[in-house]
Order: structure tokens, then C-alpha cells, then sequence
């Protein structure tokens, strides 16, 4: 069709944008499921995030400000509280003024950090090597005694310290006793009641996170993981050793024990095949295929999806690797051919690392092979983007996959945990110029894992200048000794390493675990810590203001906090704490022994202090009953309240104070401006500014109290998490800056009301719950490496950036994403391949100091046409999106709106002008680029980025978080969301998932031309879905699913799908609930008729559909053009 | 030979500016420390941020003093760097109630890029500076 053709139908401008007419082409479409991709099956793989090498102890930090404590004078004891009558006559003054401080840097001080940050990792231990390893195969941090070799894992010391004072020599960091130990002591006599903290450190403790393996919906959990993988470790080895013998075959399936058994839902939907097997099959150069099982989903269709296909590979191998690969090309272009390609099995070997491990080395013949290729690769295919119209694939995105040799890319770390804009990294930064595209890592460093390999040693291997954990891509350069891929220095094996303790062999250092998998947990000695590992420490902070008690969310947080408060991930030491604050700050003595919970006001908040700095986190489980007692009390304490203002500052000063000695996570609740005392805000947003189509002001801090906050937090371990539940403004461009900066986590619930909303309701429950229950990290820091010659340019996420490539974070929840910028510093000439290694340093709930590392290896060329090949679009969006954050708020948001634009107008004239060699009129892009303008589109009417449509300053601030926070999947359906027709879902191409048969709609585009009204419609926004219903939809859809007799009879407010035993009802509900368990968060579900309100946000996120204030995408294509041809 | 009011501004200008110069060297010193690791930007940042001002101050002060005294062309000379400070101390974010150098941002490697050639420059025209003051003092002292 031609352009004309297009402007008749779209230049009028009517509303409705253009209906493409006559190129539809429902058939074609129908094929393209050839791709198999899908997001659900991330289970697979573990990556895992690594190293940070040095101990995030409190020590470099300014601890001092904090520790005094406050007079004694200034401290009043508050107006008995009349609800706590008696109570509340407790002697509250006897707080002694020592008891704080001392107790705070004992800890620090006592921990006499034997080593450096970081001892030389070689320091070739003892010969016992052979017995001092143990390898744990099984996935999540969990260790089974069971399958522990050797050695007690480092960290758990024996238990003889407990009740050591802080300053006696006992107090060893190897004794994670030591530290809930010490600060009690010292504390005042009055509370010495307080039964010393039980401490059962056998190592036979279960190391699950504790959460019932029925909660997690479906999503994969640690505590649902570990047990169904242990039985199967055996298993999961045995076709290992059996390999092992022979030449080296397949070292990869030790480290992917075969994921069926242990599957959390998701994953195990997925046929084993394409994983364990196919992995060795080496079908390398398919993400979707080594990753995901989703393969049989697609099976029926053998069709390689035609013009929309976006795999980013070489159709065509070089000659070299006909013989061996064939499979690799096949599986690109039929995913569903891969279980025949089995047979190939064995092809790679020729490949693989003959002497040692799969090293650079050896690579070269096969890169410089697979660069001469000359054919245009499909990635390159070139698309007319003015012309082709249907793009979207039919189902999710798949990351491209690097241009790699299978053997390497095979053990590659996951693209959903470690992902690059580029696939391919240009040789020097005058290259990378020209491309003109961002380069970039996007990382979900402690995503949750179905299967990750833990390895328990006294030495961890690393390199012994850069420090860089051994990884897969490291070469042997003989038995003894290892080339670092980062830095190139040659470094000696330890005799420890040489003894493989999955296959009991010795002299095999290239099959131990660390070599063989990408991504993988080390449990690490006491040399990894600058204190005794700290115990989990929950404080929460809860807004108690008139305003606060009309939302109703104390029922709701203190119910969720009851039902889930044995599931708070935790082990004998765990502490938990409440604050609670109007205009005073009303703190709880939870102390063991009190018949109920003592409450105690402190209403000078411009000096706080802590009344009794001892009792108010006590130990859970001492004090459960308390603390549920409390829970119970707590919604109708306030009932009456008149209190209208916030002293949040001053609570969150307090709070510091309680968790300052240990470190923990500050959960703060906050329904209103806080106006009173330090840190109170002024409204700053007008309501008339909303629609604005000019400039978006404030939206940067007001103050830097906040900020100041979370940097002394992030010093002490500290991290906050906001939950904001307001119907008017809150300033979070200020009040977000506290967990910013504290790697702390945003939830933003605008006008909850506990009647008026409960769709908000069920979401605030669910994230509650989700948020109670999942695995948490304390004391962590992730360090990024990278080959020489690259180096760090800015990060993005929340966090404190502590050095170049050090991040502290207090906290790290499994829902974090991080993005960083990179530039290239020094040529990489002569360099095959570059790696990236994230290490993440945590202390698990269970006390132990673990380290998460993740190495991603990624080809180096030296021509445009490979980097345009290898662009990955969704991770280019997402780490654009981030950078386009900073700029509105260091600049303005027409800065950032005209720097997303020229994105891709640069990159695509680019393209035009260096790497196409025929000229042709039209938008041309890449294939692999082809969705870069839908997505630069979709940027600039997100919520975040757009103007012109009426959004609240809050609304906005909050999508900016997220679009830095969230992980790339997620971040994803904010910014594109995924529209499914849902009327006529039938069990063709379906996947099945533990039995339950899922549905799998294709996406369609955001136009409301895909719309109609016979169909129902469903959006997935990611934390919101909509489910639009046609005026004349086909009754059947009705009455078999939404339970109604007709359209007019469809409920205004409709949030929950009728559990009705209809296949239709049971399909839908399987595909929501599909798409629901693929993310640790809750969407909320709004059904939708034409006459709703929300009708208005479901069409605001019709991008390809021009607005009034915006374009329509032929529209922005049509403006790409011409500044490109310019 | 006499000591001139604009003498004695030179003569002050020379011990303050060895002054800024130590300020400046510092500060590349404290940067530097930030890029190889050897410092957190919270330590680094507090005392970067003290001498802001007071180098502001002092270098503010130098042209009033040229500005009193008559010496247009030491005058014309400082007003740029004049403005420059004014520029950045005006610009500096919203939120921060000090100046400039915010431990959030300056690991940024942009930011610190800029920091790192901001005080090398200024180093330049400090030291360029303190021998044209000595000279103008040795000038000013024998001229008349």
C-alpha cells in the first residue's frame, strides 16, 4: 500500500487515528505464534546477582549524628494514653540514658573485620580441598543439610556466644548470634528481664524463608521452591556425572537440574525438554528457547512467523558450523522443531573447550566465522515501517539473543536478570557515536529463582587484581591456572578448586559449578562481613491521623500483618516493632511479660527520642502474642481520633533511631501531607496545571530533609518502603526521595478508601501480602563489573551509588530492577567478547551472608550493521525511559519528551545513512528496531512523560518511580501495555500449566480500530487490567462469564470475574489468572462498558490512536521522516 | 614607591588566593579519591561542600577589593569567574539546602567529569592569577 493511501485515511484526523485498511491480514498474523516467547517461564533459569565484595558495614558511614542520646530532660512522658489504661502507668522514665548508644557500636567495633574488604581469594587454603566444598544444587538460598558435603558453611558459627557481652572477645562476626546478642546486655536493668534472644543456629535449620509453599500465587517463591528440589537433586546429577566422563559433553545440564519437579507452577508448565536437554542441544541462539519452556505452545504452528518475526539472529550459518549447528539456525526460525533438533546433541563438542573452560580463546575462529557471514541476518531485513503496519508480534517480545557460539551462549546468563541494549558492543565509543543508541545493562539482580546453585566453600575464586568471581567465561589457561575476562590477569587455581564436588572428581577445575553456570550463590565465609549478619528487623510506621483512620487501612494492613505474621521471612532472631504518629509520635512497648502492649507518646517531635530504647523491637517470637494483641487493638485505638496532622519527619527520625543499632526494613504508611515539624511539606501542585501542555513543574524535591534521611538510613542499613494511600496531594517528588535513596520500594494507592475503592483494597491486600511474605536481603551491596575499557556511567534504580561501581542497598527485595549506563572508555580491540558481572552481597533472612553473582558475556564488533543487528528495542525503551526520569527532573519534561524523540530519529537516520546501502523512499528501520517508535510513542503518552492529558502530580511522579524501579519486564507493559480479545478464547495453541489449560489470545495493537463491539476486550497495564466490554457483545460472553443476562445488566463497578463452570469462564479466568501469577505484584481487574469512567484511562492507553493533544504513531512516523530525511 | 590602597589589595589577594589554591587542589584531590574508590561520596561531599562558599566568598571579595581600589583591568579580568560563581550558586538544585557536590548525584560520571575540569580550571586561573597579582603588587609598590 502506499503512503498516499495512508494519509487519506489518517490525515482527516478524525478521532479515530487510521484504520489501516486493506493490508490486515488476519491470516498472516496468524501464523507468526511461530515465536515462542513468553514471560511466565523465568522459573528456568536462576540469575542471580552477584558479588559485592565488600561489607556493606555500617563503618564507613558517619554513624555518630545518631548515637547520642537525647537528654534525658527533654523527654515527657506523654499523656497517658487512655486507651491502654492500664498500661500505661509503666514506669517510663527509668529509660536510662546509656542504654542506646552503647549498645549501637559494640557491633561494630567487636567485629574486629579480620580481614581486609576482601582477602585474595587464593590464598590456597589447606589441602583438605577435597572435603572443604560443598555444592548444593538445590535452587533457592535454602541449604539441606542434606546435601551438605563437608564443611558447616562458614557463617554459622557455633552458638556459644549468645550472651556475650558486645565488648567480650567472643563476639565474633562468625557468630551471627553474636549480634542480636550484644545490644541487649547493656541495656537497662529494669528490662533485664527480657529472655536472651534465642539463637538456633544448627545448621539443620530450615532455610526455606518460611512462607507456605500455597502462598505465593503462583509466582516462584523460595519457600515453595526448596522442597520439591531437593528430592530431585539426585536426579538432576546423575545424567551430570554420567556426562562427565566422556570428553566434555554437556557440563550444562549440572547446572539446570531438570526444572520439571521443582516447578513453581509456571515454570513447570513447561516441558522439560527444551531446558535441560535443549540446552545441550546447544540451540544457543534463541533466548526464548533455552530459557523458556514455552515451546509447546507453539508446537502446533510450524510456521516461522514472516515479516513480524523479530529473533535477532543469523538465519544462515557460516560453513564452519553447518555441521555442527544445524540446529541453531532451525531453532530460530521453528522453535517447535527443537525437540528434533535433539539429536544434535552432541554437535558442540568440537566446540567446547578442549583444554579448559569455553575461554575466549577459543572463540575466535567461531566469531570471526560468524561475522563474515554476509547474508543479511533477519534482524537486519529492512522494514518500511510506513508501509508494514502489523509489527506487534502476536505474543511477547523476546529479548534478542547475543551472536555468540552456541557453547557460550547456552551458559549465558538469563535475559530476564541480565539484559544488554546492545547484544552487541561496538568497538570503540566513536562507534557507538555513530550508532547513536544508548548502551546499557538493565538488571533484576535478586529476581526470585526456581533454580539457582549454591556453593558453599571456604575460598571463593577470584581474580586476584579486579576481583571478579571465577565465572563460565574465564579461560583455563592448563589445570592450574585461570585468565580473568575482565582484566586479563592469569591466576593461580586453588588447590580446593581442583576437586569438583558434583562429579567427586579431581584435576577438573573447568566442570566445578562456579564455571558452568552463569548465575549462582555463594555462601560466604566471614570474611564477607564487617559485623555479625544482621537479624531481620521489621519496623513499622503507620499514619494514625483523622485522615488516615477515614481510608480504613489499619484494618486492612493489621489483618494482612496477622495472617502472614508467621510467614515473615526471618529465622529465631527476627524483631519487629511499631510506631504509629499523628501530630505525636506514639510509640508501643511490646516487651515480654507486660500483659498487654504499652503505648507511649512522645509529643516533643522537634527533639525525639525513644522512651525505652529496649523494648520497643523486641524478638517475634518471644513476643508474638503481644504483637497480635496489639494488631487486634490497634484499628479501633484511633477510631475517634480528630488529629489532623502528620509529623511524618519527626516518625521517621524515630524510627531511624530504633533501627539505627541493627539495620532492618521501616515499612512507613502515610495517607496525608505531612505538615507538622521537620521535614513538613507545602502543597505545591495546582490542579489547573494538570492538563497543562506546557512544562510540568515540582517535579524535584521540595526539601532536602528526606534525602539527608535516607543517606543516614542507607549508612545504617536501613531501608524504607513507602506506602502512599492518599486522595490528595502528597508531594511524592519529596516524600519519595526517603526510600529512593534507601533502596527502599514505592507503593502509591491514589483515593483509597476501604468502601469507596474496592479494587484498591483488594490490590493494597494482595501487595501486602506479597510484600510481608517475599524474600528480602538485608545489608546488601552490588557491585558491577565490566571487561576493561568499559566503565560505569550512571545507575538508575533506588538505591545509593557508593562508589563507581559500588551500589549500597540496604534492603533488596526480589522486585528490583536496576538500570546502568555504560560508556567505553578504551578501544576493545583486540577483544572477542566483553563480560558484565553483577555481584550481590546480601545478608538472607536466615542470617547468612550470601553472593549472588551474574556474569553476561557478549560479543564485541567492530561494524555498524552488527550493532543495528543486535539492538534489543524493549531493553533500549527501558533504559531510555530511565535516562528521560533524570532529564525531567534536572531539566524539564520537553527536555526529556524532545530527547526521547531524537532517539530515535538519530538512531534510525543512523541506520539510513551508514548502514543502508540502497536508498529507498519510506521509514526504513531494521526489523530488529521496527517497534522502536512504537515504543518511543508509547514513552510519550505514558503517564509519566505526556502532557496535555489531565494527570496528578503524584500520578506522575509515581509512574517515574516505577519506570526506574521496575524490572524491564514489567516496566515493559507500563510503557506498551498488552490488549487481548478475550470473547472467542479457544484452547488452540494453548499452554498448559499444571494441568489447567491456558488460553493464549494474540496481542494486538493499541488502536481502537482492533477494537469491536460484538468482542471483550482485555488491557494489561501491568498493575491494572481492563476489561472493556463491546455494546453488542456476543451474549454468550455474557452470561457464560461475566454471569449477566445482558450488556445493560453488566455492574458498574465489576472487579472479579463469577467463578462460573463454563469453559468460557473457566478460560478466561485461567488466562487473567495466568497472567497474574507472572508477577509479584497484584493487578487489579476493572471491568469496563462504555459508559464507565474509567473508559477514559482505558483509551488514554490506545497509543497507536491520536489524541487531542497527541499523535497518532502513522503520524509520529510521518514526523520521524521527515526529520530524518532533513 | 608607596603603598597604595591598591597594594595593599594585591598584597591580601596574593595570601588569599595561595589560599583558593590549596582550596582547589583539595577539592581534585577529594574527586579524584571519589573516582578511584578510595572514599564514599557522603565522607567526600561534607567538606567539599564547606569550602564552597567560603571560596565564593573570598573570591567575591577580591573584587570588591579591585573594584575599591580602581584596578579595572584585575577587575575585568576576575568578573567572569565572578559570574560563573554566581551562576552555580544560584543554579544549584531545588532541594539543596547546600551547595552543589550532592552525594546522590556526583558519582554520576558526567557530573563528575564536569567537577573533576571545573577544578582543574579553576586551578589554572588561580595560579595564572596569584603571578599576575604578585606582579601588579611589585608594580604597584615601585610605580610611583
Amino acid at each position: 500500500m502506499s503512503t498516499a493511501g495512508f494519509n487519506s485515511q489518517n490525515g482527516t484526523g478524525t478521532g479515530q487515528t487510521y484504520a489501516n485498511g486493506p493490508s490486515q491480514n488476519p491470516v498472516a498474523l496468524q501464523q507468526l505464534p511461530g515465536v515462542s516467547y513468553s514471560m511466565t517461564h523465568q522459573p528456568i533459569y536462576n540469575p542471580m546477582q552477584a558479588k559485592a565484595p565488600s561489607p556493606p558495614g555500617p563503618g564507613p558511614y558517619p554513624s555518630a549524628p545518631y548515637q547520642p542520646v537525647p537528654p534525658v530532660s527533654s523527654y515527657q512522658p506523654g499523656p497517658p494514653l487512655t486507651s491502654y489504661p492500664s498500661s500505661l502507668g509503666q514506669p517510663l522514665l527509668p529509660r536510662p540514658p546509656l542504654s542506646g548508644p552503647p549498645s549501637h557500636t559494640p557491633p561494630q567495633s567487636a567485629s574486629p573485620s579480620p580481614g581486609p574488604r576482601m582477602p585474595p581469594a587464593q590464598a590456597t587454603p589447606p589441602p583438605p580441598a577435597v572435603s572443604s566444598s560443598s555444592y548444593y544444587p538445590n535452587p533457592q538460598q535454602p541449604m539441606a543439610p542434606a546435601w551438605q558435603y563437608n564443611t558447616a558453611p562458614p557463617p554459622m558459627g557455633p552458638p556459644t556466644s549468645i550472651s556475650a557481652p558486645p565488648r567480650g572477645p567472643v563476639a565474633n562476626h562468625v557468630n551471627p548470634a553474636a549480634s542480636l546478642a550484644e545490644p541487649r546486655p547493656p541495656s537497662s536493668a529494669p528490662y533485664s528481664t527480657a529472655p536472651p534472644p534465642r539463637v538456633s543456629q544448627s545448621v539443620t535449620q530450615p532455610p526455606g524463608p518460611g512462607m507456605p509453599p500455597t502462598s505465593m500465587l503462583g509466582y516462584s517463591q523460595p519457600g515453595t521452591a526448596p522442597p520439591p528440589m531437593n528430592p530431585m537433586v539426585p536426579n538432576a546429577y546423575q545424567p551430570g556425572r554420567a556426562a562427565y566422563g566422556p570428553p566434555p559433553t554437556g557440563p550444562p545440564p549440572i547446572m539446570k537440574p531438570a526444572p520439571p519437579p521443582t516447578g513453581p507452577p509456571v515454570a513447570s508448565a513447561t516441558p522439560p525438554p527444551p531446558k535441560g536437554d535443549g540446552a545441550v542441544a546447544g540451540n544457543g541462539p534463541q533466548a526464548s528457547n533455552s530459557y523458556n519452556h514455552v515451546d509447546n505452545k507453539m508446537a502446533g504452528l510450524a510456521q516461522p512467523g514472516p515479516p513480524g518475526r523479530h529473533l535477532g539472529h543469523y538465519p544462515s550459518l557460516p560453513p564452519g558450523y553447518q555441521n555442527t549447528s544445524a540446529p541453531h539456525g532451525t531453532s530460530s526460525m521453528h522453535p517447535a522443531m527443537q525437540a528434533a533438533t535433539q539429536p544434535y546433541t552432541q554437535a558442540p563438542q568440537p566446540y567446547q573447550q578442549p583444554p579448559g573452560g569455553p575461554g575466549p580463546a577459543q572463540l575466535s575462529p567461531s566469531l570471526a566465522a560468524m561475522s563474515l557471514q554476509s547474508s543479511t541476518p533477519e534482524a537486519l531485513r529492512v522494514v518500511n515501517l510506513l508501509q508494514e503496519r502489523n509489527l506487534l508480534p502476536p505474543t511477547p517480545v523476546p529479548a534478542p539473543t547475543p551472536c555468540l557460539p552456541q557453547d557460550l551462549q547456552k551458559i549465558n546468563c538469563n535475559p530476564e536478570v541480565f539484559r544488554c541494549t546492545l547484544t552487541s558492543i561496538p568497538q570503540t565509543q566513536s562507534l557507538l557515536n555513530k550508532a547513536k543508541m544508548p548502551l546499557g545493562l538493565l538488571l533484576h539482580p535478586f529476581k526470585d529463582l526456581s533454580q539457582l546453585p549454591v556453593v558453599t566453600s571456604s575460598t571463593i575464586v577470584r581474580c586476584r587484581s579486579c576481583r571478579t568471581y571465577i565465572n563460565p567465561f574465564v579461560s583455563f589457561l592448563d589445570q592450574r591456572r585461570w585468565k580473568c575476562n575482565l582484566c586479563y590477569r592469569v591466576n593461580d587455581v586453588p588447590e580446593e578448586f581442583m576437586y569438583n564436588p558434583v562429579s567427586r572428581s579431581y584435576g577438573e577445575p573447568h566442570k566445578r559449578p562456579e564455571v558452568q553456570n552463569a548465575t549462582i550463590e555463594f555462601i560466604a565465609p566471614s570474611e564477607y562481613m564487617l559485623r555479625p549478619p544482621q537479624p531481620a528487623v521489621y519496623l513499622f510506621v503507620l499514619d494514625v491521623s483523622h485522615n488516615a483512620v477515614e481510608t480504613g487501612y489499619l484494618n486492612v494492613f493489621c489483618q494482612s500483618l496477622l495472617d502472614n505474621i508467621n510467614a515473615l521471612p526471618g529465622d529465631s532472631r527476627t524483631k519487629v516493632g511499631f510506631i504509629t504518629f499523628d501530630s505525636t509520635i506514639h510509640f508501643y512497648n511490646l516487651q515480654e511479660g507486660l500483659s498487654q502492649p504499652q503505648m507511649l507518646i512522645v509529643s516533643d517531635i522537634e527533639d525525639i527520642f525513644l522512651p525505652t530504647p529496649d523494648s520497643l523491637l523486641v524478638n517475634l517470637n518471644e513476643c508474638k502474642e503481644l504483637v497480635q494483641d496489639l494488631l487486634k487493638s490497634l484499628p479501633t485505638l484511633f477510631g475517634k481520633t480528630m488529629e489532623t496532622q502528620s509529623a511524618l519527619g519527626s516518625a521517621l527520625q524515630a524510627a531511624f533511631k530504633l533501627l539505627s543499632p541493627t539495620g532492618g526494613r521501616m515499612s512507613v504508611f502515610q495517607t496525608q501531607l505531612p505538615n507538622l515539624g521537620v521535614g513538613a511539606l507545602q502543597s505545591r501542585e495546582d490542579p489547573n496545571q494538570r492538563a497543562s501542555a506546557k512544562d510540568i513543574q515540582h517535579l524535584s524535591p521540595a526539601t532536602d530533609f528526606y534525602k539527608k534521611l535516607a543517606l543516614d538510613c542507607s549508612g545504617q542499613q536501613v531501608a524504607v518502603d513507602l506506602f502512599l494511600l492518599s486522595a490528595q496531594y502528597c508531594d511524592l517528588a519529596s516524600l519519595g526521595c526517603i526510600s529512593r535513596y534507601s533502596a527502599g520500594s514505592v507503593y502509591y494507592y491514589p483515593s483509597y478508601h476501604h468502601q469507596h475503592s474496592p479494587a484498591q483494597v483488594e490490590r493494597f491486600q494482595k501487595d501486602l501480602k506479597r510484600y510481608l511474605t517475599r524474600k528480602i536481603g538485608f545489608e546488601a551491596v552490588m557491585r558491577i563489573r565490566c571487561t576493561k575499557g568499559l566503565s560505569i556511567h550512571t545507575f538508575h534504580g533506588n538505591f545509593f551509588v557508593r562508589s563507581t561501581d559500588l551500589l549500597s542497598l540496604p534492603n533488596v527485595n526480589p522486585d528490583a530492577g536496576f538500570a546502568v549506563q555504560m560508556s567505553i572508555e578504551d578501544n576493545l580491540d583486540d577483544m572477542q567478547v566483553v563480560s558484565f558481572q553483577a555481584a550481590l552481597l546480601y545478608t538472607s533472612s536466615k542470617g547468612e551472608r550470601r553472593i549472588r553473582v551474574h556474569t553476561l558475556c557478549l560479543p564485541v564488533v567492530n561494524s555498524l550493521s552488527d550493532i543495528f543487528s543486535g539492538a534489543d528495542v524493549q531493553a533500549m525503551t527501558g533504559l531510555l525511559a530511565c535516562m528521560a526520569v533524570d532529564r525531567s527532573v534536572t531539566a524539564s519534561l520537553s527536555d526529556a519528551r524532545d530527547a526521547m524523540t531524537n532517539a530515535a530519529i538519530d538512531s534510525l537516520t543512523s541506520y539510513r545513512q551508514s548502514v543502508l546501502t540502497v536508498q529507498q523512499p519510506g521509514l526504513l528501520a531494521p526489523a530488529c528496531l521496527r517497534l522502536f517508535p512504537l515504543y518511543i510513542l508509547a514513552l510519550l503518552k505514558q503517564k509519566a512523560f505526556r502532557t496535555g492529558t489531565s494527570t496528578r502530580l503524584d500520578e506522575r511522579v509515581f509512574a517515574m518511580c516505577q519506570l526506574k524501579y521496575q524490572p524491564l519486564l514489567y516496566a515493559m507493559l507500563m510503557i506498551h501495555p498488552a490488549l487481548y480479545r478475550i470473547d472467542d478464547l479457544t484452547d488452540e495453541g494453548a499452554l498448559n500449566i499444571n494441568e489447567r489449560t491456558i488460553p493464549q489470545p494474540r496481542v494486538l495493537q493499541l488502536s481502537v480500530e482492533k477494537l469491536s463491539r460484538e468482542g471483550a476486550f482485555l488491557m494489561d497495564t501491568g498493575t491494572v487490567m481492563y476489561l472493556w466490554i463491546g455494546r453488542n457483545c456476543h451474549p454468550n460472553f455474557l452470561t457464560q462469564v461475566l454471569g449477566v443476562p445482558n450488556y445493560a445488566a453488566v455492574p458498574e463497578n465489576l472487579h472479579l470475574l463469577p467463578e462460573l463452570d463454563t469453559a468460557e469462564s473457566q478460560r478466561t479466568r485461567a488466562f487473567i489468572g495466568w497472567l497474574r501469577d507472572q508477577r509479584p505484584f497484584y493487578p487489579s481487574l476493572h471491568v469496563i462498558r462504555d459508559e464507565s469512567q474509567l473508559k477514559a484511562n482505558f483509551m488514554q492507553n490506545m497509543i497507536e490512536d491520536r489524541t487531542a493533544s497527541a499523535l497518532s504513531y502513522y503520524e509520529f512516523l510521518l514526523h520521524l521522516q521527515q526529520q530524518i530525511s532533513k | 614607591m608607596a603603598f597604595t590602597f591598591a597594594a595593599f589589595c594585591y598584597m591580601l589577594t596574593l595570601v588569599l588566593c595561595a589560599a583558593l589554591i590549596f582550596f582547589v587542589i583539595w577539592q581534585i584531590i577529594a574527586f579524584d579519591e571519589l573516582r578511584t574508590d578510595f572514599k564514599n561520596p557522603i565522607d567526600q561531599s561534607n567538606p567539599t561542600r564547606a569550602l564552597v562558599v567560603p571560596e565564593y566568598s573570598i573570591h567575591g571579595l577580591f573584587c570588591l577589593m579591585f573594584m575599591c581600589a580602581g584596578e579595572w583591568v584585575t577587575l575585568g579580568l576576575n568578573i567572569p569567574l565572578l559570574f560563573y560563581h554566581l551562576w552555580r550558586f544560584f543554579h544549584r538544585p531545588a532541594d539543596g539546602s547546600e551547595v552543589m557536590y550532592d552525594p546522590v548525584s556526583v558519582m554520576n560520571a558526567d557530573i563528575l567529569n564536569y567537577c573533576q575540569k571545573e577544578s582543574w580550571c579553576k586551578l589554572g586561573f588561580y595560579l595564572l592569577s596569584f603571578f599576575y597579582y604578585l606582579y601588579s603588587m611589585v608594580y604597584a609598590l615601585v610605580s610611583f
